[in-house]
């Protein structure tokens, strides 16, 4: 593996998963594609050196590049290109419910919270949480 | 023909269905139909498949007719068998409670395509034999599971998507990784024949891997710390999807950990041991989990996290009974586990709302309800005579057999924390007065409270794990063979490289 794709591919990683941290789904479908391209430069990398075009018989075997892992990469391209191009469609219809692409906090989660600061026998809230109670979380 | 040339037809079957579905978009009548008569189709290819396994040990198909490893395997052995039939009766019965419920996220276009391809998608993970394959069938599950949770495209829906689909597209990410340095340690992705050249790699490089994988796998599988995401985003899904996915998606996970583990890599002590904390951990965390919540699905969310540690722990004694038992109790499971989301639907559906403390007295206005919840309930908690209990005592007996008493101890005490959970749910939803008005309209009709075909749909469920106690005794020596076979790859590599050197 050469050193320079090495490196490229542990800048890939460390970007995504920064990225990946953020609060805005945008960040994180960037992360993701970052990530994606990563472990699919890690594959193609995992195939040995750069060779010839594999075409049996235009050069001699050993001269090659492995083709497998360029199939299994091109496959793996396209599976994540479409899952995130389902993730921007659902970061737009985030967009149209709270004008915001913000991952929110679970509700279920902030109200068991919640419970457990008032106590057993503390006020019983019915409603759902606020969004300012969502980021005070 | 042979019984060989069936084993691509699990997978081949609900695809073609799936694309006639779209086809014929706009008859819902042909869609039901289609979907039916594909996924009963599956079954009984699946049982055909499960006795051919059994007869001969392992049935293996190369697509293409390349020989292995070149062209990809497809390998039914008697796990991939069982894991099958049990899958597509499950399959089979969610879409008649789909069908019987006939409500607005079933009548959208696109939910019997995707239901096909999730079918597709599991059957796929079950028998294939490559391992990159194997991620191409999670993708094809896990596209559909994305769409199929946020089908209604409801507030509360799409927030809980978002968390469940960037979790498995980290996994996802995670596994191609594996998959590609693996491929630059061993030049092979085809498992019979990893199998054999991880065997030649040095041990500290081997148990990386073997850790890789467990973490990709428990991720899917919800394992002690990765469940996070699990509770949050499966209730939000409509019904049966919900009951589908806390079903089977988990236990594909489950299945993965269990097949690579055991067919790749030669499982030291401290990997046993790494596993049975790990399955101590998630069985503790889902029921203390479970206890804090209120809303039902979410109970029963919490519980499939603590039931994942069952299964990792009979994986982790590393015995024959140890797996046998983990197999016999993912059989258990996934018919429970189903049950009891439907019941929450049908709950969900009568009483307007799942919280606890919004229902009540549902014993006296639907007692169908209360009895189709009461078996699976006891079972989950492993009372007997229910399966629950069989399924249990296999894995404490295992588990004594091996001296693992910390563990054993710690299951049955999570056994309990279980039983008071299932009370909470009866007492909450069944007995005392309704608290306060539902916030959506109760749906009431006909004599058994419910549309008739769900209701047969569950008590089909209910019937068939109330069948797995009675032939619990065949089914146990069936998975003792299936584990036999487990914990020996070599058979598992003679069949599919077929004795080449």
């Amino acid at each position: 593996m050469s050193i320079v794709l090495a490196l490229v591919t542990a800048v890939l990683f460390a970007c995504g998963s920064w990225l990946l941290m953020q609060r805005r789904l945008t960040r994180i479908v960037i992360g993701i594609g970052l990530l994606g391209h990563g472990a699919n430069l890690l594959l193609i990398t995992a195939g040995g050196p750069a060779g010839r075009p594999p075409l049996i018989g235009a050069d001699p075997i050993d001269s090659l590049s492995d083709p497998l892992p360029q199939a299994l990469a091109l496959t793996a391209i396209v599976i994540t290109f479409g899952v995130t191009a389902f993730l921007l469609a659902l970061g737009y219809r985030s967009w149209q419910i709270t004008t915001d692409d913000a991952v929110e906090n679970d509700i279920e989660d902030t109200m068991v919270a919640r419970r457990e600061a008032d106590g057993p026998e503390g006020p019983v809230d019915d409603g759902e949480p606020t969004t300012s109670e969502i980021g005070e979380m | 023909m042979s019984t060989a040339s069936l084993v691509p037809l699990p997978i081949v079957l609900p695809l073609f269905g799936a694309a006639l579905s779209v086809v014929l978009g706009r008859s819902r009548v042909a869609q039901r139909a289609i979907s039916l008569a594909v996924l009963a189709a599956m079954a009984v290819v699946s049982v055909a498949l499960l006795v051919e396994a059994d007869r001969e040990g392992h049935v293996v198909q190369v697509a293409g007719g390349w020989s292995a490893p070149l062209g990809i395997a497809l390998v039914v052995d008697r796990l991939a068998g069982i894991m099958l039939v049990v899958s597509t009766i499950v399959l089979l019965a969610v879409m008649i409670y789909a069908v019987g419920q006939g409500s607005q996220d079933q009548e959208r276009v696109s939910f019997h395509p995707l239901y096909l391809v999730l079918a597709a998608g599991v059957s796929a993970s079950f028998i294939t034999g490559d391992l990159f394959n194997l991620f191409v069938a999670f993708e094809m599950m896990l596209a559909a599971s994305y769409v199929l949770i946020t089908l209604g495209g409801r507030p509360d829906q799409v927030r809980s998507g978002m968390t469940y689909v960037v979790i498995s597209l980290v996994a996802s990410t995670l596994f191609i990784s594996v998959l590609a340095l693996l491929y630059a340690a061993t030049g092979t992705v085809n498992m019979a024949d990893l199998s054999v050249r991880l065997a030649e790699v040095d041990p500290g490089l081997r148990a990386a891997f073997s850790v890789m994988l467990l973490v990709v796998f428990g991720i899917k599988a919800g394992l002690f710390p990765l469940f996070f995401w699990l509770p949050d985003s499966y209730p939000t899904a409509p019904g049966p999807v919900t009951a589908i996915f806390a079903g089977l998606l988990t236990k594909v996970g489950v299945y993965a950990i269990i097949r690579t583990q055991l067919l790749m890599f030669d499982t030291p002590e401290w990997l046993g041991t790494t596993l049975l904390w790990v399955a101590g951990s998630t069985m503790v965390v889902g029921v203390l989990g479970a206890i804090a919540q209120d809303d039902m699905k979410r109970i029963l969310a919490f519980h499939i996290i603590s039931q994942i540690g069952y299964m990792i722990l009979g994986l982790g004694l590393l015995t024959v009974a140890g797996i046998a038992a983990a197999v016999f109790y993912v059989i258990h499971h996934i018919i429970v586990k189903t049950t009891l989301f439907l019941v929450a639907g049908l709950v969900d559906r009568r009483a307007g709302t799942s919280r606890l403390s919004e229902m009540g007295g549902l014993v006296r206005s639907a007692p169908v309800i209360a009895a189709l919840f009461a078996v699976p309930a006891l079972s989950l908690a492993g009372l007997p005579p229910f399966s629950g209990f069989l399924a249990k005592f296999a894995l404490v007996d295992a588990g004594l057999d091996a001296d693992r008493w910390v563990i054993v101890a710690v299951s049955l005490a999570v056994g309990l924390f279980t039983l008071f959970s299932m009370t909470k749910i009866w007492a909450g939803v069944f007995w005392g007065e309704r608290d306060s008005e539902p916030t959506r309209a109760p749906l009431v009709g006909g004599r058994l409270g419910s549309p008739v075909w769900m209701v047969i749909a569950t008590g089909g469920l209910v019937a068939a794990s109330l069948a797995f106690s009675i032939w619990a005794g065949p089914l146990h020596e069936l998975s003792l063979r299936a584990a036999a076979d487990l914990m020996d790859p070599a058979r598992y590599v003679d069949a599919v490289l077929g004795g080449r050197p």
